[in-house]
């Protein structure tokens, strides 16, 4: 409970309103495309360097759970992730915001968020000696697993059948091998010069979404004349939060995926949503109700992005590996301001530490509370006009994505694919797998081809990639998923065939 | 009249000269007058971003530029991206600069068809330099360099070496290391110094190459066997030696030198201004003081002992990396 002596330290005026200013330009940060946690706090840290260590730390922390959250705004009003980790938040959070049921969908997101986050961060305060190991028994092999337990996903993901999902995740895999392989330092797929660079996740990733919403809100406007846009009821925040506790299935399973994938290093919140979104449909009543709008899938999502935050500073803090992207660029704002991950951290620095992760509970509070409070005014978004609409999405796009590098080509790369995208859409594809293939691709490309480099001056590529408890646990946890699809697509099959017949 | 005339046509004389010189002395007195861009070419939050924006940090204090230096970062392909961006983009105006990374971006123009190479560039100043160390996991069998050599000698290409991505420091360092001992490692390139640290950390790889102030940081769960300089680092790591002390042919062609340069076609006047204010800059104590902080070695060199290491590099580097062309 050491943690509670540094708590006080947290409750000053100064690092009150920082945390404050933290979170509300944390959340406005998270919701704006492109800018995802990562570039949000990398942009940051040079603003900390004139700032005194405590204050700096609770900033960064308070940022860093903001806008992990503040991305579920952007993908649920309008359909564009404000960071991959928001994916599986928009697949049923949209639908509900088309339904009117947009304040309840942020509800739920904020709430649970909130509930995924603070059990995220007592993991770390209480397990981090028992975890700190368990990053290390992630290895390229591992992780390679990892990778393809998420595209065995991908079939089932937002589509109406598992074949055009499955294909549209192996056109995702391809766009993925675009570019410079850092293993093997070659080029691949570069017939443009805009491609040198390869296919940046994030420019797919708005294009994806995002793109074929402008297209079809021009045609829409231009079909009927009449501006329609989805109205919105007052959803009761009392409601909201009954429902949501309600749903503990969602819940829990988010908040377990989230500290899970959190802890081991590289994977991120991407996989983190993804995959409590998968196990929860699987594990649910009602699959069919999933990606119309179930709130069942924004509660997994969010909380397991947000449980996430904690358990990846596990192996940042100990042993200087980061568990996500963002930790990764965490760990220079925090060199800086006197905290050294290693062993020294809760001894010598131990003020510091303490302060740091203090923050961040704190700093769920505060998310829950001004989440909420933004909540209310997402009628303003929604009634806004199509037509509009289309516009500033547009306009959010072609920023968000040139701001990720400064690069023009990503604009171009991002506009292709998405009118792409529009026309798959007519015949029945769906961004997501697409998205999820261009994410796992590079995780288990590289990862193969690290391993494999590593087994072939070993023991061999079979003994090395089928051996050790977390591969043949992880193997079997494919084929399940594998089986379990293949089971309930040929149930399916039966029912129709029985109820045509 | 005649004198009048004379009069006329020299003062026409005059001014065409003064017409010819005044713009270049404009552009150096009143340089610069607005933000200088600085290219980073590689992502927020990494290594290199993370000191171009310490050592910057000063810039729009006077003595120094009186501009601020803003960093742009242009990231993908190891920093291909960025720095083709920069060689041909980029304008020669003075207010559009790159930080560099010594050896990628050399070895990267050997090996590869960029459009960058020494010879469009123009150096400015070093701000860092972070050689590489030859580290193993705490439980290890070896406790030396040599021990590792003689292994690696005789249970050929089974010892693998992890280190950030191809054709960089660490990399370089290995390539030396295996040319002068004369025993074939098997190279594991992952994404980033932080990545192959981890591997080694995990006993995935037998040993590693790795920034000595990463390594540093984690040396209770490391055994530092060498460091691949000309000297020992005497404030961090004084008892781990050289290789050349141990007797093996490894110099400091692997050590990562970071700093600022300029596209080539820069006006002298502006280079000279850049290169005059730009050391004293990255000496400003509130500069050294972060970037201790943040556990970044510091070497500060000037315009001319830069240009000096590039040829020798570039030398050196097209030498060793003639048989992993690609061009």
């Amino acid at each position: 409970m050491e943690f509670l002596d540094y708590l006080p330290q947290v409750f000053t005026w100064t690092n009150l309103s920082i945390l404050v200013l933290g979170t509300v330009g944390g959340l406005i940060l998270g919701a704006t495309p492109g800018l995802s946690p990562t570039m949000a706090v990398a942009l940051l840290i040079p603003f900390t360097f004139q700032m005194a260590p405590a204050p700096a730390l609770i900033l960064l922390g308070a940022v860093y759970t903001a806008t992990v959250a503040g991305g579920a705004v952007s993908a649920i009003l309008v359909s564009i992730p404000g960071a991959p980790a928001n994916i599986a938040t928009l697949l049923d959070g949209f639908p509900m915001a088309k339904q009117g049921r947009a304040t309840e969908a942020l509800h739920y997101c904020f709430i649970s968020s909130f509930i995924g986050g603070i059990i995220g961060v007592f993991v770390l305060i209480f397990f981090t000696p028992v975890l700190a190991d368990v990053a290390l028994q992630f290895g390229p092999s591992e992780l390679f697993w990892v990778a393809v337990l998420g595209v065995t996903v991908i079939g089932s993901l937002g589509t109406t059948s598992v074949l055009k999902g499955l294909f549209a995740g192996a056109v995702g895999l391809w766009i993925s091998t675009v570019g410079y392989n850092p293993v093997v330092g070659e080029e691949r797929f570069v017939f443009s010069e805009h491609l040198t660079g390869g296919i940046n996740i994030i420019a797919a990733l708005i294009g994806l979404f995002a793109i074929p919403q402008v297209l079809a809100m021009l045609e829409e406007s231009g079909h009927s004349g009449a501006v329609e846009m989805f109205n919105m009821e007052q959803h009761k925040l009392l409601a909201s939060l009954r429902a949501n506790l309600a749903r503990v299935k969602a819940l829990v399973i988010g908040t377990i995926s989230g500290v899970i994938v959190g802890i081991i290093p590289g994977a991120g919140g991407q996989i983190a949503g993804l995959i409590a979104y998968d196990q929860t449909k699987k594990f649910s009543r009602e699959k069919d109700r999933f990606g119309k709008g179930q709130p069942d899938g924004v509660i997994a999502a969010e909380s397991a992005n947000n449980a996430m935050v904690g358990p990846s500073l596990v192996p940042l803090l100990t042993l200087s590996v980061p568990g996500s992207p963002t930790a990764a660029v965490l760990l220079g704002g925090l060199l800086i301001n006197g905290l050294f991950p290693g062993p020294d951290l809760f001894t010598v620095h131990a003020e510091v530490t303490w302060t740091f992760i203090n923050s961040l509970l704190v700093a769920q509070v505060f998310m829950l509370v001004f989440g909420l409070a933004i909540s209310r005014y997402s009628r303003f978004v929604t009634r806004i006009p199509s037509h509009v609409m289309a516009g500033a999405v547009t306009v959010l796009a072609v920023f968000g994505t040139y701001s990720v590098q400064n690069s023009m080509s990503d604009v171009f790369v991002m506009m292709t694919l998405g009118t792409a995208m529009y026309f798959a859409a007519k015949f029945g594809f769906s961004p997501a797998p697409v998205v999820l293939g261009v994410i796992l691709g590079p995780i288990a490309e590289t990862n193969f081809l690290e391993g494999k480099l590593i087994a072939e001056s070993g023991d061999g590529l079979l003994p090395y990639f089928f051996t050790g408890t977390i591969n043949v646990v992880l193997v079997a946890f494919c084929l399940l998923s594998v089986g379990y699809s293949i089971f309930s697509e040929v149930r399916k099959l039966k029912k129709q065939r029985e109820d045509t017949a | 009249m005649k004198r009048v005339k004379d009069v006329k046509t020299k003062s026409v004389w005059m001014a065409v000269m003064l017409g010819l010189i005044l713009p270049l002395n404009v552009a150096a007195e009143g340089y610069p007058d607005r933000p200088v861009l600085v290219t980073v070419a590689y992502s927020p939050g990494g290594a290199t971003d993370f000191q171009a924006r310490i050592v910057t940090m000063m810039a729009a204090q006077e003595p120094y530029l009186g501009q601020p230096l803003v960093i742009v970062n242009k990231p993908g392909a190891g920093g291909q991206v960025g720095w083709n961006w920069f060689a041909q983009k980029a304008k020669g105006d003075g207010y559009q600069l790159a930080a560099y990374n010594i050896p990628h971006f050399i070895a990267q123009s050997i090996v590869f068809k960029t459009k960058y190479s020494v010879d469009n560039l123009e150096p400015i100043a070093n701000w860092g330099a972070d050689p590489a160390v030859l580290i193993v996991n705490k439980d290890s069998q070896f406790n030396t360099a040599k021990e590792l050599l003689d292994f690696a000698k005789q249970n050929p290409g089974k010892v693998t070496i992890s280190g950030a991505g191809q054709f960089t420091g660490h990399h370089v360092a290995m390539l030396q290391l295996a040319k002068a001992a004369g025993v074939t490692f098997k190279y594991i390139p992952t994404k980033g110094g932080v990545k192959a640290l981890q591997r080694v950390l995990a006993g995935d790889v037998t040993a590693g190459f790795n920034n000595l102030s990463d390594s540093y940081r984690s040396r209770d769960k490391l055994k530092i066997l060498a460091i691949a300089d000309l000297e020992r680092d005497k404030e961090f790591l004084p008892d781990v030696p050289t290789f050349k002390e141990l007797g093996v042919d490894v110099d400091n062609s692997s050590v990562n030198f970071r700093g600022i340069m300029a596209p080539k076609g820069t006006p002298p006047e502006v280079i000279k201004t850049l290169a005059e204010k730009i050391p004293p800059m990255f000496q400003d104590k509130k500069v050294i003081n972060k970037m201790r902080a943040g556990g970044s070695p510091m070497r500060v060199m000037n315009r001319d002992e830069v240009m000096a290491m590039w040829t020798e590099r570039q030398a050196y580097l097209a030498d060793l990396l003639k048989d992993l062309k690609k061009k």
